[in-house]
């Protein structure tokens, strides 16, 4: 207990006949980076909503900082800092105006909205512009400023419903510094997303299709444990026409492009290296290079996503 | 880690201060309620006059006598009739009304004088244009009276003529009109205006600023703080208040200068009524936010509710106990009947409380009902999520 910021039994959300959240159970460990990655309509957005009480479960429980959320979700909002991908700022008041109106809805004295306004201001990296309007900053600028504001009452877990949601790659970097250094202070930060490089910077993931939780655990141990087979990494020429005779063999479990090499899933990694070698050879095809690789999170989803969706249908056939 | 929660008020501060910023910031909002009642005062108060004066008129004197003349001077020399024609050819009367070149058309005809003279009571003929009925009416009663006064005085003049003097009228009336003397539709007017004015642009700038909030998405990161849904409305109410109320004192100096409508009753007593009718009104608007999700919708329903029944159900140009049992119960729901009667109890009679503090406490009640059902509206909204699904429907992403 002392160990988790968040712990849910059996979430559950209905609308109407949709099962939007079915029976999740997690636990989040305080001061960690928790990931909670999938697609649209998987169900996070959902999820999250719950744990921040603005919409209460049809079953199942969850303590949010040791609160329930369905008995004292006063008490859990004054622990967390929410931020969604809308970054639901005023935009017609300017940064400090913005700043102190979420520092004062969140019980803020004057004086401690005075203090933690520099500290705010440097994080946004808007020192100089407190008096412009929101809506004339940059969309990076308001994704930091709108963080800024969720975590202004120091909460104790901070919920980031994608946040990086249409920013460009180097403000996305230097938003996920930010997380870190919130994680490094100690606050848990709940974070979901489907850019799957960011999931690699998280301490745990879990990954929800249609409603339920398919896997989880460190990236790490996601690759290790979900993934079996050895992936080989294949560099040559005419990558298409490769795919194509690789996927005929019998031997071959698994072939994609990635980028300009060609990704191998096969049984044994020293016989697969061989038989790849003499197919391609054979038919004209120069291997430049082959490794094999630890897969990515990609690769971990996509096959965890195609065997659940397999299961299901065997299952509702059955 | 926890911090310490300070005072409600200061929630609460920041929700108004807030609020006033956006307002000041709104260019657009802030002369909509400041300028527009007195704007809007200006149109209705010329517009709607129900005073009959200066009312088209044309002569047909066929007689062509003295006696005839001093006859149709009666009505030419008022304030209440303009003469525009005078006709040699009773034929002429038709096009004229037709037209509506005149609204009313006096016909004196031929032997006028020497039925007078013989004691036959001669029939002068009046035309009038009853297109507008209510206008016509009072045209009507005004030329009854007139032929009325001037038969009198013939006949006074004819028993004086014949010897006989020394008598009265066997009845006499002796009409006072209080507290409107001079009868002008304007001081019964501006009241009822003022109502309409502030009920409509209030309800509509309400209306909106929940709304608003719930588009553009800073609803859900209000709903995830520990604000209280009592909090977010009555910050959100204070600007609105205060800015209505410095509108309504505009009105009021117009409906002064341009109407000359004094207020006659106790200051004090005018800015409660105006308070407690201003906060139902926001009420009124925050609710209507309260259950919509799109401005579109918002507006209507705000007009809707708003423009007709203050029009129309609160007696500011009807009287309501000549409507029909079961609109007359409707008009129980329209707090500007209410407002209505304080206001020209105080303004045109100079009323103490005692004689309207009924309506005050109607005006209070409805005002209760609106805030109270608005805040459960949105506790309820904050938990079961029904603001947070608006916001579902934002697919579409990369």
């Amino acid at each position: 207990m002392a160990g988790n910021s968040i712990e849910v039994r059996d979430l559950t959300r209905v609308y109407g006949k949709f099962m939007a959240v079915d029976h999740v159970t997690f636990d989040v460990s305080r001061g960690k980076i928790f990931g909670f990655l999938g697609a649209n309509g998987a169900g996070k957005s959902t999820t999250i909503r719950m744990l921040c009480g603005l919409l209460g479960p049809t079953s199942g429980t969850a303590t949010v900082a040791g609160f329930d959320i369905g008995r004292e979700p006063d008490r859990v909002k004054e622990r967390i800092g929410y931020m969604s991908q809308k970054f639901s700022l005023y935009e017609d008041l300017t940064v400090d105006e913005n700043i102190s109106f979420f520092g004062g809805i969140y019980g803020l004295s004057k004086e401690r909205i005075r203090e933690m306004m520099p500290w705010v201001l440097e994080m946004a990296g808007l020192r100089g512009r407190e008096r412009s309007l929101t809506r004339e900053l940059s969309v990076g600028w308001k994704q930091r400023l709108a963080l800024g504001c969720a975590i202004l009452h120091e909460p104790e877990i901070v919920f980031l419903d994608e946040p990086t949601g249409g920013v460009d790659p180097v403000s996305r970097r230097n938003f996920w510094e930010l997380i870190n250094r919130l994680s490094g202070r100690g606050v848990t930060v709940f974070v979901t997303t489907h850019y799957l490089d960011e999931a690699e910077y998280c301490n745990d993931i879990r990954l929800i299709h249609a409603g339920r939780l398919v896997a989880g655990g460190s990236p790490m141990e996601m690759k290790r444990t979900y993934i079996r087979n050895p992936i080989l990494e294949v560099g040559c020429d005419r990558v298409v026409d490769a795919m194509e005779m690789l996927q005929k063999e019998d031997w071959v479990l698994e072939t994609s492009i990635f980028g300009t090499y060609l990704h191998v899933s096969v049984g044994d990694e020293t016989e697969g290296k061989a038989k790849v070698r003499s197919l391609l050879e054979a038919n004209g095809i120069a291997v430049r290079r082959m490794d094999r690789i630890v897969p990515s999170l990609e690769d971990v989803f996509i096959q965890r996503i195609e065997q659940e969706s397999t299961d299901r249908d065997s299952g509702g056939a059955a | 880690m926890n911090p310490k929660r300070v005072p409600v008020f200061c929630c609460l501060r920041a929700v108004v201060k807030k609020e006033f910023r956006q307002i000041a910031r709104d260019a657009r909002t802030l002369i909509f309620l400041i300028a527009m009642p007195g704007f809007l005062l200006l149109m209705f108060g010329f517009a709607l006059n129900f005073d009959v004066k200066h009312v088209p008129l044309a002569v047909c004197d066929e007689d062509g006598s003295a006696a005839s003349r001093a006859f149709m001077g009666n009505f030419t020399h008022t304030e209440y009739f303009d003469l525009k024609y005078e006709l040699s050819d009773p034929r002429e009367v038709d096009r004229l009304l037709g037209e509506e070149k005149v609204r009313v058309v006096l016909v004196v005809p031929r032997g006028f004088t020497a039925d007078l003279a013989a004691g036959r009571e001669p029939a002068v003929q009046v035309l009038v244009d009853g297109a507008n009925a209510s206008g016509a009416s009072t045209a009507v009663g005004t030329i009854g009276t007139i032929v009325q006064n001037d038969a009198v005085r013939m006949t006074t003049r004819l028993l004086r003529d014949r010897g006989i003097t020394g008598f009265g009228t066997p009845l006499a009336s002796d009409v006072r009109v209080w507290y409107n003397p001079e009868l002008r539709s304007a001081i019964f007017l501006v009241p009822g205006l003022m109502a309409f004015i502030l009920m409509v642009i209030l309800v509509i700038t309400t209306a909106f600023s929940v709304v608003r909030e719930k588009e553009r998405g800073t609803m859900e990161q209000i709903m995830v703080s520990p604000l209280k849904p009592a909090e977010l409305i009555i910050g959100k109410t204070v600007p609105y208040i205060f800015i209505s109320l410095v509108s309504s004192h505009l009105v009021l100096l117009l409906g002064l200068v341009l109407f000359g409508v004094a207020i006659k009753g106790n200051y004090l007593l005018l800015l409660l009524t105006m308070t407690l009718f201003l906060v139902g009104g926001l009420g009124q608007g925050l609710l209507i936010s309260t259950v919509t999700r799109t401005q579109q919708v918002a507006f209507q329903l705000a007009i809707l509710s708003t423009f007709l029944p203050t029009f129309i159900l609160s007696g500011f140009v009807f009287p309501v106990r000549n409507m029909p049992p079961v609109v007359q119960a409707l008009t129980y729901l329209v707090p500007a009947k209410y407002f209505l009667v304080a206001l020209r109890s105080i303004i045109i009679k100079g009323a103490g409380l005692g004689a309207f503090w009924d309506q005050l406490l109607c005006l209070a009640a409805f005002a209760a009902m609106m805030l109270g059902v608005s805040t459960l509206r949105m506790k309820k909204a904050g938990e079961t999520g029904k603001i947070a699904k608006s916001g579902r429907g934002r697919g579409g992403r990369p």
